[in-house]
């Protein structure tokens, strides 16, 4: 009696123990989404009385305190397509060669880590290196190219490592199975494991798309302008960009105070692009589980 | 034929796949190369000379201790180890104090002989002039031999004070400091709600609870740094200004909140994984001992995963380290030795965001930015090496 008494009370110790610590780890985890609500929230709502078709259309006017963002919108979408066009091939062909050529080799081994490595140089250090390279030795200037490419040097890592998971997740019977039909290697990849793999590509691919719209210290001393009268006409041209835009209206305008209105809608359109982003980028994850899933 | 197309693809792929490792490489070769030439740069401001009088017995004169003489903190040579004369500081603007405009000629043609025969008058002058002011021959005084900038005065500096003249100070200690300060900060109070978060994802939350956390952390780590800047700026800034009674809102601690929020996706998501890598069979076995899930938990999980979990908090750390924009905005970015959490700090790539723009190309000031790259990537390789070596420790 005596002994089942004390396991009674052992039991119901560790019982509220537990009781305790899961209610603290699930409050903790509710206080995290409660911060992201209460960003979003207050970027929103504050952002909200600014945006209007002319804020989205319109130049900036009077020292950065009216007007709109135009040509920081079109600027950073030139630094979209512009690093895309260079990150995205170069991304998916290395991905392709560290999953189906040599897998497991020393050689991709020491790719793996250098590109782990570069994963975790700072986006300031990008930005040292991309005004000492692109825009000093190789004399391009501040302009629109050599941003693009510090910016698809700093995308790289996330596209090669989404590139290789992606292609991993594909079971190797569907290699095996094409290649014993006759077909070579680079077809198989080309009609079999590329097809499978794609959805998962993209989603990766949109992903560095979000990351390169908000990225200021690269662009810092490699493309971006204060204030440009007119849209960039080459892509050696200077432009505005969003995130730029944001942090020199909010830090060191003619007159903050004036143009915090400004900030608040250029955050909100910056927030607009990452939840877009993400959200185009999940749908597309669940789309495809799920045509995976019918086959 | 067809063989050869595919050789051709492979070597492409391969071309591609280098490029990550040949990039890290660039970046050494030409962060190096903008920055080696610190050493090798004169610490007075280039086309300038130093000069005092004949008998002065100082031969040499650090940054700091000329900074001290300029500012009037330094006053008598006798506390830097010359004569017991009182210190006559003495810039070329300050010509007109002694000669009128008359005997300075009208082209000002006259200037550099006036100089010499105010050094020679003078024995406590210590006098900072342009080059072309140097008298060549018979000059009164001595010219101070030009130094380079060391590298002992650059590690160990305590100062930072790239604009001043006649002798730029780039002393790394106050940045490092400050850099350090606000990570280890950001670190501490991210840390307990991403252990938090990634325990309850892995092992408590059910499916559906799951399915609508993951798409918010990826969103908190999706939000672009400016952003999170911009909102610490008129929100955090403010409030901590107000909780705290300081005289600004800027402070380190402000980074430090800012950079919590921003490290936590990566510390959730990293620790979350390395947890769900426990095997099945032991978190059974530990439950068919009588262990409460809980018991499973911190008996069985946390220590099978731990190496993940250090992941975790060195790349957390890692990615406080660098992070620009967001403690630009947030600091107050004074370049001075921190001493409390309450006090506005200038980090390392704060540091080089704010200040490169204005530094001229090729100047000592341009090349101490390039160096403090240097030191802040080195810095973040350390760091993700040890990564790459915790995780293969793991595997054995």
């Amino acid at each position: 009696m005596e002994t089942v008494h004390k396991i009674d009370t052992i039991d119901r110790k560790k019982r509220s123990s537990q009781k305790f610590a899961f209610g603290f780890f699930t409050f903790l985890s509710y206080l995290v989404v409660a911060i992201l609500f209460v960003i979003l929230g207050f970027i929103i709502i504050k952002g909200g009385n600014v945006i209007s078709w002319d804020f989205l259309t319109k130049a900036p006017e009077e020292g950065m305190t009216k007007g709109g963002i135009y040509p920081a919108i079109i600027g950073t979408f030139y630094l979209i397509v512009g690093s895309s066009i260079i990150s995205f091939p170069i991304g998916i062909m290395s991905g392709i060669y560290m999953n189906e050529y040599a897998a497991n080799s020393k050689l991709v081994r020491f790719i793996r880590i250098m590109t782990n490595n570069l994963s975790g140089v700072p986006s300031v250090v990008f930005g040292l290196f991309g005004m000492s390279l692109f825009v000093n030795a190789l004399g391009w200037g501040d302009s629109i190219i050599a941003g693009s490419f510090t910016l698809a040097l700093m995308s790289l890592p996330l596209i090669i490592r989404t590139t290789e998971e992606a292609l991993k997740s594909i079971d190797d019977s569907f290699r095996h199975g094409s290649l014993a039909l006759g077909a070579t290697k680079l077809q198989t990849i080309r009609r079999v494991v590329l097809p499978m793999a794609f959805p998962n590509i993209i989603t990766g691919l949109i992903l560095s798309i979000g990351r390169v719209s908000g990225e200021t210290a690269p662009i810092l001393f490699t493309v971006a302008a204060y204030f440009l009268p007119q849209l960039p006409g080459s892509i050696f041209d200077q432009c505005m960009a969003l995130p730029y835009h944001l942090y020199v209206i909010s830090t060191s305008g003619t007159d903050i105070e004036a143009s915090r209105g400004m900030a608040y809608g250029t955050a909100l359109v910056l927030i607009a692009i990452v939840l877009v982003v993400n959200l185009l980028a999940n749908a597309l994850r669940n789309y495809f589980a799920k045509k995976v899933k019918m086959n | 034929m067809r063989k050869f197309f595919e050789k051709l693809v492979e070597g492409g792929l391969l071309i591609s796949g280098s490029v990550s490792s040949l990039t890290i490489l660039l970046i050494v070769v030409f962060l190096f190369k903008e920055a080696g030439g610190l050493f090798n740069t004169p610490s007075t401001e280039e086309g300038y000379v130093l000069a005092v009088h004949n008998t002065n017995e100082v031969a040499k004169l650090s940054p700091e201790q000329l900074m001290d003489i300029f500012d009037g903190n330094i006053t008598n040579w006798k506390e830097i180890g010359g004569n017991d004369v009182e210190i006559l500081p003495f810039r070329l603007s300050d010509l007109t104090n002694y000669y009128s405009e008359e005997e300075l000629g009208s082209e000002f043609q006259y200037v550099p002989q006036k100089i010499s025969e105010l050094i020679g008058k003078e024995p406590g002058i210590i006098a900072f002039f342009p080059e072309q002011y140097l008298l060549q021959e018979h000059f009164q005084g001595k010219v101070l031999p030009t130094q380079n900038i060391t590298p002992s005065e650059f590690f160990g500096g305590t100062k930072w004070y790239p604009t001043a003249t006649p002798a730029p100070i780039f002393g790394l200690i106050p940045l490092l400091l400050g850099t350090l300060l606000v990570s280890i900060g950001a670190i501490v109070l991210s840390l307990p709600f991403g252990l938090a978060v990634a325990i309850y994802m892995a092992e408590i939350a059910n499916h559906r609870m799951r399915d609508f956390l993951k798409p918010i952390i990826e969103l908190l780590a999706g939000i672009p740094s400016v952003v999170y800047g911009f909102f610490g700026l008129v929100v955090i800034v403010p409030l901590i200004q107000k909780t705290f009674d300081l005289p600004v809102g800027e402070t380190a601690f402000a980074g430090s909140v800012v950079l919590a929020i921003m490290a936590l996706p990566t510390i959730i998501t990293v620790a979350e994984d390395a947890m769900r890598t426990t095997p099945r069979a032991m978190k059974e076995a530990s439950l068919a001992l009588g262990a409460t899930q809980w018991q499973t938990i911190y008996k069985v999980i946390i220590p099978y995963s731990i190496s993940g979990i250090t992941s975790a908090v060195v790349l957390g750390i890692g990615r406080a380290i660098g992070e620009t924009m967001a403690v630009l905005m947030v600091t107050g970015n004074a370049a001075v030795i921190p001493t409390s959490f309450f006090e506005p700090v200038r980090t390392i790539p704060a540091t080089i965001a704010a200040e490169l723009g204005e530094a001229p190309a090729g100047g000592a000031h341009y090349e101490a930015l390039f160096l403090l790259g240097v030191v802040l990537f080195l810095i973040t390789l350390l760091l993700s090496i040890s990564v790459e070596y915790i995780s293969s420790k793991r595997k054995i």
